[in-house]
């Protein structure tokens, strides 16, 4: 069998179809995980031991068990043990599921990210009888995410292509739809290689922006822009 | 009046002391040089004067809030730090901030003042320190002497009782360090009570009230600036001053004295705060 060209461009219409729905995924993800592993970075950082270990656990856990086991004790599993879960649907717990274990990824990000603040900005702003909120949410977190945005960006990467996974669970998102494609034409390589694609040039896409928002956002720290705004003032004052 | 009072104080990281037996008034309006070896407690002592570091024993009076050793808490912390700011060795600027929101954070983050009020009180200062041209950049496009002179904005912006200064020289290249010190000495011609760790011995002698020697944790000596700082005579602490001034500081002389010093009189001292309001003057 040979590679079909034509079969292979008209399988584009139908996989793009379902681009939504797995960045929903992973947005919703990735949302879930930042706001779980903010949360629990605090409580690793500033909460009484007993709960700083507990999170400790929890970052071992879940990134040391493979993530379609998890998302099958998510979905799977879970409902044994409480009706509570019955009726949570694939979707969503895949979702959960990938949201739950990026968190464990992230929150070794965030306290890099934070302790990447260096101890004397913290001190002059007690110096200057700040509240301990006021220096944490006005000089520490603002470097701490920009220090931790291309980390935390790898991360949305990874949660990207995970989302595949969920057709395990039996939600239908791209690639769960490429396998019902090839297993309808048995044209294996054209529909993999496609949904293959479809991922790349997503992320390719999403590394663009990521890279322009970094830059962006880190004008302020670089010396660049200053010896060319200096360089410009020189030359201005010189005229 | 005494604006500082420091009675019986001691300082232990794990079982080593390394403060005892601290005792030193400050007066308003008044400034202090502290100066001494090496590791033998300066920066150790200055902290404790507002709670970044904490004291093991004693007590610290600052514009009559008191505080003992083993009573500490975070309402009489803040209290203390409401009276006194602190200049660091290395600026310690928030990076994240251009030079003149550093310079507003105190007013706005203490709640002291509007925007508006803030952003007039701070470009009012960095004036002050001919700052204005820089005021929009952030710290790392500011040369280190920049970033001090920010700094000193940033800390007397709120008009506190008492400035703290480590070292604020120390991590200055030379041709840098004339502009800070400048900086200081208008300070000390507004009277604002200032405590200075210094290694810049002219610089203290001139400008300086009462100087203290420390060494390996307690108070050598305590005085009148001109007799503690004196190079003549003999004994530990004139040892100590002879050997800073063989180092050799010809930009702190030159500043004060407002003229380029010659070798033969390059550390002659003018001992009251007049004559180095009239040496800065000249200098500008
Ligand atoms: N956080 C700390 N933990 C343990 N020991 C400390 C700590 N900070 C300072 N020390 C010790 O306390 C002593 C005094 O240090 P300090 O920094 O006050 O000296 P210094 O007079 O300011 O020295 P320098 O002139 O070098 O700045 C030193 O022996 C130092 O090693
Ligand atoms: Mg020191």
């Amino acid at each position: 069998m040979t590679f079909s060209w034509s079969y292979f461009i008209g399988l584009f219409p139908q996989l793009i179809k379902y681009i939504p729905l797995t960045l929903i995924m992973a947005v919703v993800a990735m949302l879930i995980s930042v706001v779980l592993g903010g949360l629990l970075t605090l409580v690793q950082l500033y909460a009484a031991r007993p709960f700083q270990l507990l999170v400790k656990l929890y970052v071992s856990f879940f990134r040391g068990i493979p993530t379609l086991v998890l998302l099958f004790i998510v979905y799977y599993g879970l409902p044994e043990i409480s009706p509570v879960f019955k009726g949570v649907s694939a979707l969503t717990a895949a979702i959960a599921g990938l949201g739950v274990k990026e968190s464990a990824y992230l929150i070794e990000i965030f306290r890099a990210g934070i302790a990447s603040v260096d101890q004397g900005q913290i001190e002059a702003g007690e110096a200057l009888n700040f509240s301990f909120v006021r220096i944490f949410t006005s000089i520490v977190l603002p470097q701490a995410a920009l220090n931790a945005l291309p980390a935390t960006g790898n991360t949305f990467v990874s949660l990207l292509k995970e989302t595949s996974l969920a057709f395990a669970l039996g939600v239908t998102e791209i690639f769960a739809d490429g396998k019902l494609l090839a297993s309808a034409s048995l044209r294996f390589f054209e529909v993999y290689v496609a949904v293959g694609l479809i991922y790349w040039v997503m992320i390719i896409i999403y590394t663009w922006l990521q890279k322009r928002v970094e830059e962006r956002l880190s004008r302020p720290y670089r010396r660049v822009v200053a010896d060319a705004i200096n360089s410009s003032e020189q030359s201005s004052s010189a005229v | 009046m005494p604006l500082i009072q420091v009675n019986n104080l001691a300082v232990q990281f794990s079982k080593r002391k390394v403060l005892k037996n601290i005792n030193l008034t400050v007066e308003e309006g008044s400034v202090t040089a502290i100066v001494g070896p090496s590791g033998s407690g300066k920066t150790t002592l200055l902290r404790t004067l507002n709670l970044l570091q904490t004291p093991s024993e004693g007590s610290v009076e600052v514009a009559g809030v008191q505080v003992e050793a083993n009573k500490l808490n975070k309402a009489v912390t803040r209290q203390i730090r409401a009276q006194s700011t602190m200049v660091f060795q290395q600026f310690n600027l928030f990076k994240n901030l251009t030079a003149l929101e550093n310079v507003m954070s105190p007013l706005i983050y203490n709640k002291v003042a509007t925007f508006d009020e803030a952003k007039a009180q701070a470009l009012k200062v960095l004036r002050d320190f001919d700052l204005e041209k820089i005021a929009d950049q952030y710290p790392v496009t500011l040369s280190g002497g920049q970033q001090q002179r920010v700094s000193i904005a940033r800390a007397i912006v709120s008009k506190p009782k008492v400035v703290l200064f480590d070292e604020p020289t120390s991590a200055l290249d030379p041709e840098m360090v004339s502009g800070v010190l400048n900086a200081i000495a208008k300070l000390a011609k507004q009277h604002i009570t200032m405590v200075i760790v210094t290694h810049e011995i002219e610089f203290a002698r001139q400008i300086a009230d009462q100087a203290i020697f420390v060494e390996d944790g307690e108070i050598l000596a305590q005085g009148p600036a001109n007799e503690i700082l004196s190079s003549t005579g003999s004994g530990r602490i004139a040892d100590f001053v002879n050997s800073l001034e063989n180092r050799g500081q010809p930009e702190t002389a030159n500043v004060v004295e407002g003229h380029t010093p010659t070798n033969q009189h390059r550390f002659k001292v003018i001992s009251n705060r007049q004559s180095v309001a009239t040496g800065i003057q000249a200098n500008q």
